[in-house]
């Protein structure tokens, strides 16, 4: 017992006061792109040409943050020149085509649909499904049950059921082996449910995309609500996007 | 041993070095090799122009290669020889429609269409999609009673599905089925441009995003005619040991929630992403993906981030100290932890695991010490003391390996020698016609890629081996008549990937 407490002592309280105040991530994170407009042409297709998930649009001077892996690539190799990761965590998307951006995405909060926060503004129960997910989305959607984010304070959980949940959040690239389980557990889910996409593979298959074994587009298969881009999404990115969307 | 070809981890080899032989000669040389004590590192089919072949990585203090022309089937080696072999001759079955004579358990591993074009091995209609569809073995009696979990499990983890027969609390026999994760990687790696090599390896699994990728870049580096620089041998060392601290201080954080132990749970799940935003502060990555590539790292370590990686470690090894403490001396924990889920030094001798769970039960094998990469030939091996095999060895292990890393970090920090510059993805001409083994002690254990290039150098075949291929036997075998209860328990001991198993 006195080990017990002596250790609670030392630890502290290490809950972050996020959304109230403003977190800065190091600057070596890559968040949400800024595109530079009058960046010449040359360089535009050279950075389309590297990106190794095709996710630069150079034509558009655009970059679909569904696909892109924040891998940095195309900023490193024009040294910022059409493209710059900044700090901005804030990523959420409602629909897939405001996923390809000239770094400029709609408010996701104005955007939510009011029902949605009407219905699961105070409680939110998740049923988490991955579907061929490599574990780092999976990983950092669990750290938000730990202390530092502490999920729990803005009535939103995970739960073990679908049956005792409001939507699931999907996690990989839908395998052909999980499409089953995926679309059972999705039923399971008692209606009007929310379904939520998380990280480059439910999107777009990610680094997998191309591959036969894989369905690679989570809204073919059902309807997607809520869009989460990252590879994986940092934990700021999808608690952001939970709250601005919900809340 | 006559026949064997000695190699080395990293380096390539022209096809034609390989030696073929008979397959009664590469049956009887495997028999002997593992027989003796050896270890199994890849074992696979791959087509060489109109054949299939086989291809043996061996080891014991070396690394061995040995090749064989097969047709429809081959006598199984795992009947003949040891259970080292079931899973590589289940694969070969599922991947080529290969028949490994006389195996005692011939089932899929991956539920997938093979690639040659052969009747299936085990009779699947791959236009249903569950892998799960299989009879699965079943123990008789009236008091029996069977436990079906999964593949979506209760919690945010991997799917996977687990099928206990028990006699009331006790568990009689644990099947386990994989294969949902299946994503078709290994394929993929083949006929993709060499950009989206690294991308795609980092996804292998995602927790060993370093390990996965430093294998992959090896591959590529050796291939390539590469070198790298000690600064990014620095960077990559620290990388590996960061990513081995995360997984195991998270796992001891899960551990202890699963025997209702709650602070240690709370502090570790903290201090495991104190961890994992130091891999952000080296590459802008939570779990080290973009870090790795080909000829050395895409971000320089300046003295900017050695100072906030070497006070963070200042500032959490004594609270990982502390709450280790206060996890290892509660008696409700050792009450739980110890003689749980125990593997014998026999079994997992028998099974062949590796990395941590391997340690545990008394299987010294550290891929660091024995075929070191990047700086690990300068740095002191870490020393396992508790090796019974049970959950608490498994979870003293990673205390003791946790403790190693951290000493590690520190003397890699003290080398101020900054890498040459950063390094980006390019497009290479890789050697033709050669192979190439790699190797790295990842968080689980060993891992190893092997690829096989074509005449023009295009990759033709590329081998995925994650530790989990090993291990997730030893996990079956440790809940022998164990209680059903303590499976959360044994299952987090051990802590296997589902994707790096399914690739």
């Amino acid at each position: 017992m006195w080990k017990v407490i002596k250790n609670r002592i030392e630890q502290g309280c290490k809950t972050s006061k996020y959304p109230r105040v403003p977190i800065n991530l190091y600057h070596r994170y890559r968040g949400r792109p800024v595109v530079n407009e009058d960046c010449p042409m040359a360089v535009v297709e050279a950075c389309a040409a590297c990106c190794p998930q095709e996710a630069i649009r150079a034509g558009e001077r655009c970059i679909d943050l569904g696909r892109c892996t924040f891998c940095g690539q195309c900023e490193t190799v024009a040294d910022g020149a059409f493209v710059n990761f900044s700090q901005d965590f804030d990523m959420g998307a409602v629909s897939r085509e405001d996923l390809i951006t000239d770094g400029n995405l709609p408010d996701l909060a104005g955007h939510a649909k009011t029902h949605f926060k009407k219905l699961f503004g105070r409680s939110l129960q998740l049923r988490q499904v991955s579907a061929g997910g490599c574990n780092a989305c999976e990983a950092d959607t669990n750290v938000l049950n730990t202390p530092f984010f502490d999920l729990s304070r803005f009535g939103i959980d995970f739960v073990a059921s679908p049956r005792h949940a409001d939507g699931i959040h999907v996690t990989g690239p839908i395998t052909k082996n999980m499409r089953a389980a995926l679309l059972a557990t999705y039923e399971a889910v008692p209606s009007p449910k929310v379904v939520i996409a998380s990280g480059a593979c439910s999107i777009s298959g990610g680094p997998f995309w191309g591959s036969p074994e894989i369905v690679g587009d989570l809204n073919s298969i059902i309807p997607v609500d809520l869009y989460i881009p990252g590879c994986p999404p940092h934990p700021l990115t999808t608690l952001s996007a939970l709250l601005a969307f919900f809340k | 041993m006559d026949n064997l070809l000695a190699i080395r981890h990293g380096e390539a080899i022209g096809r034609e070095q390989i030696p073929c032989v008979p397959l009664a000669r590469f049956s009887a040389e495997m028999s002997s090799f593992i027989g003796d004590g050896g270890s199994i590192v890849q074992l696979f089919g791959h087509r060489q122009g109109s054949e299939t072949r086989l291809l043996a990585i061996v080891r014991n203090d070396g690394l061995y290669a040995l090749g064989t022309v097969v047709e429809r089937n081959f006598p199984s080696l795992t009947a003949a020889t040891s259970e080292k072999f079931h899973l590589f001759e289940r694969e070969i079955a599922e991947q080529f429609g290969i028949i490994p004579l006389g195996h005692p358990w011939l089932k899929m591993v991956r539920y997938h269409a093979n690639e040659t074009g052969l009747p299936d091995a085990f009779g699947n209609d791959y236009r249903q999609e569950t892998p799960g569809n299989y009879p699965y073995f079943q123990v008789d009696g009236s008091a029996i009673h069977e436990v079906a979990v999964g593949p979506v499990h209760a919690g945010i983890i991997e799917p996977g599905h687990f099928r206990f027969q028990c006699a009331g609390e006790e568990v009689l026999s644990l099947e386990i089925q994989l294969g949902y994760q299946h994503r078709g990687a290994e394929k993929l790696l083949t006929g993709v441009p060499l950009k989206r090599l690294p991308i795609i390896c980092e996804a292998i699994a995602g927790d060993t995003a370093i390990g996965h990728n430093l294998c992959c870049c090896q591959a590529i580096e050796a291939l390539a005619g590469l070198s790298v620089d000690r600064g990014a041998r620095v960077v990559r060392t620290i990388a590996l040991e960061l990513e081995r601290i995360c997984n195991h201080v998270g796992d001891l954080g899960a551990l202890s929630g699963d025997v209702a132990f709650n602070p240690p749970a709370a502090y570790f799940g903290r201090i495991r992403g104190e961890f994992l935003n130091l891999l952000l502060t080296l590459c802008g990555n939570r779990f080290g993906k973009s870090l790795v590539r080909p000829g050395g790292v895409s971000q320089v370590m300046t003295d900017e981030q050695r100072r906030i990686i070497a006070d963070k470690l200042a500032e959490a090894e004594p609270e990982i100290r502390h709450v280790c403490d206060l996890l290892f001396t509660a008696h409700s924990v050792q009450a739980r932890f110890e003689h749980t889920g125990t593997v014998s030094a026999e079994v997992a001798g028998r099974l062949g695991l590796v990395g941590y769970a391997g340690r545990a039960s008394g299987i010294a094998y550290d891929a660091r010490v024995q075929f070191p990469t990047e700086c690990y030939a300068e740095v002191p091996a870490c020393r396992n003391e508790m090796t019974n095999g049970d959950v608490y060895s498994r979870a003293q292990v990673r205390r003791e390996e946790i403790m190693h890393s951290i000493s590690v970090i520190r003397t890699m920090l003290s080398d101020g020698v900054d890498a040459a510059g950063p390094v980006l993805m390019q497009e290479r001409t890789l050697a033709p016609n050669a192979m190439v083994v790699t190797i790295n002690e990842g968080w689980r254990g060993e891992v190893s890629h092997c690829l096989l290039t074509g005449a023009t150098g295009e990759i033709e075949r590329y081998k995925i081996k994650d530790p989990s291929f090993h291990n997730w036997t030893g996990l079956a075998m440790a809940l022998r008549n164990q209680e059903i209860s303590d499976f959360p328990l044994c299952n987090k001991s051990f802590n296997l990937s589902y994707c790096g198993f399914d690739l």
